[in-house]
């Protein structure tokens, strides 16, 4: 009995296990499908969550990153705006400054108003000055000018006198300058009286000799005189002051023609200079400084 | 024949040919004379005795040769066609003083009429022989000498550069220290007129150190002199701003203005000419002749003269008046204005006026101020009647347009410009409407003054075309004053109202 028992079991066995074999070899193929599905699916489960898993880890440590990066980011541009606006600023205020001072600077000594209306003020007084300087100067110059043409003139009429010295009145015949109708005597009369008589002398040399020994404006000069090229004694150097000859030896050798007494105790001036007994006017020499 | 009746020949053929040339000299200093003589023929006779064997006929006949061709032309071109130049010019080396004397006085009388005859005389080495004459012991050689190659000079540059290559300038210079004044007086002369050419016939003259002894010539008593040395002084400065500049640092200008009072009108023209000279360069330069009292030295001179001696005068004002507005403000209160215009009144000759009036548009151009200043002298009308008048020059006419136009430009005073309203024509009455338009806005005293004084009517009448900018002014001008007064001054207006008189209808 318990061997039927296991031998139906057994068949019962062998024909379970071969029901479920050729079952299961029937629907192996489907169940395998399927399980494959299954497990793709699930596969794909997992991967995804492990995916998402990343994604979301990796979305928080770039959204860390990012805000890190722009906060510096910002922080870096407000200090730079800060910066800016401090340098604005301080431009700002420097052009104020530098205005002040350029226009102080270029109104108290570039185009200084005060100094200039000091510099026109000055230049009136400067030019009345001038004027005043020069008018005193022309006198000056004039006086001078003029004192010259006296001494010239006075030069002249003593010479006149030296010449007409024969025409002076005598104790026994009036002369025609002191005509006894007058009521006193004509100057040339005075002057007549005055002239100290002296003999020409060959030795005193040409041309105009005035009184002050510098010769006269007319001094020969070629070719305005063109007095004889072919006289050999033509004079050359015109400003050569003239000495006057000495006395002793004048008188000596004009004696021959006048016997003349030794020379009287004073100097006697040369012939053709003509010392007037009157002085140049005060005037001259009160302003030659 | 004896020997003595053979000397005694030649001894009457010398005394005549000695006479023959003295009465030839002593006829050529008349000037009727000369013509006769040419037409005897007389430099055909006169050649052979200058190749005399005695010297004081060869002096003689050259004395007289120069004397005929000194003031006749025609003479010294047969001088030189009949080829004495050459023989002339080769004795110069050899001959003594007064042979030397004559020969220079020859060529001098020839060069100084043209520069052809002048170039004639150098081609035949008339410059050398003359330069070898400047270095010779007797001082009336170096004076005929200077005064020849003075003459050469004067004519154009090239014959100045010629007598410089020569090396005339150091003996000039060495002249010039002589002592004896004739001397002087021409070698100054002679510089003067080989600087006047360029600059680096001035800085040639300059490098032999010309100024230093200029300077120290002006103090000299001689008028003449003093004439030649203010004039070589002025045409160096006249080159650039450096040798200007030399001439100041020579120290000469509070002593050249005391030459200003001198009685010679030459001194004090060519002291003038001097000043102007140096005052065109810069304007620092003539600052310093301001302040060393310059202006009313100009001033009083331009009191002082007449005629062509102002003219260096004025110009020196205007050059002086042009560089800057300070210098035009210095003018201004020195009393040039008056001044100036007192010469507009007296003078008469055109080329005078035409330089009172640049001037004046000069000293007048820079500020309101100035304007004024020119304007109260009453100037702003005679300079408009210079422009109007037909019989003013065109160049008068032009410079006088200009001066109006830039015074008129700055002038804000109302009275001044009024006068001008109504006598100006169209081109300078635009100016005067514009400064209207600028002033009358903004001075209620210069509107009511415009106004009464009839301004306002003379403005309504003038006639101007729509759009041109005399109407703008025009408009801007009525733009300041109420409608009515406007209306009222208006040209027909007494027609206007009447016609609304007739068409009224009394209640």
């Amino acid at each position: 009995m318990a061997e039927r028992l296991i031998k139906t079991q057994l068949e019962h066995l062998k024909r379970e296990y071969f029901c479920r074999n050729s079952q299961a070899e029937e629907s192996a193929e489907k169940e395998n499908q399927v399980a494959t599905r299954i497990q793709s699916w699930y596969r794909a489960c997992r991967v995804r969550a492990y995916i998402s898993h990343l994604h979301k880890k990796a979305v928080i440590i770039q959204k860390i990153w990012r805000g890190f990066t722009a906060r510096a980011r910002v922080r870096q541009m407000v200090k730079a705006a800060y910066f800016i606006m401090k340098m604005n600023f301080y431009d700002e205020m420097a052009v104020r400054i530098q205005r002040r001072w350029r226009g102080f600077f270029v109104r108290k000594y570039i185009h200084s108003f005060y100094a200039r209306k000091s510099y026109m003020e000055g230049l009136v007084i400067k030019n009345e000055l001038v004027r005043r300087q020069l008018d005193e100067l022309e006198d000056l110059q004039k006086r001078e000018r003029d004192c010259v043409e006296m001494v010239k003139q006075q030069t002249a009429k003593l010479y006149q006198a030296h010449r007409l010295h024969h025409l002076i009145s005598t104790k026994q015949c009036p002369g025609v300058f002191n005509s006894p109708f007058r009521t006193a005597p004509h100057e040339i009369e005075l002057l007549l009286r005055r002239v100290k008589y002296q003999p020409p002398t060959k030795l005193v040399p040409r041309g105009r000799v005035s009184l002050l020994g510098i010769p006269g404006p007319s001094a020969p000069s070629f070719p305005e005189t063109h007095g004889s090229p072919w006289n050999k004694s033509t004079r050359n150097c015109t400003s050569r002051p003239t000495l006057p000859p000495i006395n002793k030896k004048k008188q000596q050798l004009s004696s021959d023609r006048t016997r003349q007494p030794s020379p009287p105790p004073q100097a006697t001036p040369d012939p053709r200079q003509f010392r007037p007994p009157i002085s140049c006017p005060p005037a001259l020499h009160h302003h030659q400084v | 024949m004896s020997q003595r009746q053979i000397i005694q020949a030649f001894e009457q053929y010398q005394k005549s040919r000695m006479q023959f040339v003295q009465t030839v000299a002593d006829m050529a200093t008349r000037q009727q004379n000369i013509e006769l003589l040419q037409k005897a023929g007389v430099i055909s006779m006169l050649r052979p005795l200058l190749l005399d064997v005695v010297p004081s006929i060869q002096q003689t006949a050259a004395l007289a040769l120069g004397r005929l061709a000194e003031n006749n032309d025609n003479l010294a071109e047969a001088v030189v066609r009949e080829d004495i130049l050459p023989p002339l010019v080769q004795s110069l080396a050899s001959q003594n003083r007064f042979y030397k004397k004559a020969a220079a006085f020859v060529l001098r009388a020839i060069a100084k009429h043209s520069p052809e005859l002048s170039q004639a005389v150098v081609s035949c080495g008339g410059v050398n022989a003359l330069v070898l004459c400047l270095e010779d012991f007797d001082p009336g050689v170096r004076e005929a000498a200077a005064w020849a190659l003075g003459f050469i000079a004067r004519h154009n540059a090239s014959l100045s550069q010629l007598v410089v290559d020569a090396g005339a300038a150091p003996l000039l210079m060495q002249c010039l220290q002589e002592p004896e004044i004739a001397l002087k007086r021409i070698a100054a002369s002679s510089l003067s007129d080989i600087c006047k050419h360029s600059l680096e016939l001035a800085q040639t003259v300059v490098d032999t150190g010309a100024i230093a002894h200029l300077a120290r010539m002006i103090l000299n008593p001689d008028a003449k002199l003093k004439r030649q040395v203010f004039s070589a002084l002025s045409q160096i400065s006249k080159h650039s701003v450096s040798l200007a500049e030399m001439i100041v640092d020579a120290e000469i200008f509070p002593a050249a203005m005391a030459c200003l009072r001198d009685p010679d009108d030459y001194v004090r023209k060519n002291v003038i000419t001097l000043m102007r000279e140096v005052v065109k360069h810069t304007p620092e330069l003539a600052q310093m002749i301001v302040n060393c009292g310059g202006l009313v030295t100009v001033i009083d001179y331009l009191d002082d003269s007449r005629g062509n001696l102002r003219l260096p005068g004025v110009m020196m004002l205007g050059y002086v008046a042009a560089h800057s507005e300070n210098l035009a403000m210095a003018v201004i209160l020195s009393k040039g204005v008056p001044q100036l215009a007192l010469c507009l009144s007296e003078e008469s000759e055109q080329h005078i006026k035409v330089a009172i009036v640049w001037s004046l548009g000069q000293i007048g151009h820079h500020t309101p101020e100035h304007a004024r200043a020119v304007a109260t002298a009453g100037l702003l009308p005679k300079l408009l009647q210079l422009y109007m008048d037909a019989s003013s020059s065109e160049d008068l006419q032009a410079k006088s347009k200009k001066a109006l136009k830039s015074i008129l430009q700055k002038c804000t005073d109302v009275p001044l410009l009024e006068p001008l309203l109504y006598e100006a024509p169209s081109n300078i009455l635009k100016h005067v409407v514009c400064q209207f338009s600028k002033v009358l806005p903004k001075d209620s005293k210069a509107r009511r003054l415009f106004v009464t004084s009839g301004g306002l009517k003379k403005v309504q009448e003038i006639d101007a075309e729509a759009g041109s900018p005399l109407q703008e002014y025009i408009n801007a001008i009525n733009g300041c004053f109420p409608e009515e007064i406007v209306r009222y001054y208006s040209p027909g207006y007494s027609e206007v109202l009447l016609k609304r008189l007739e068409s009224y209808q009394p209640a």
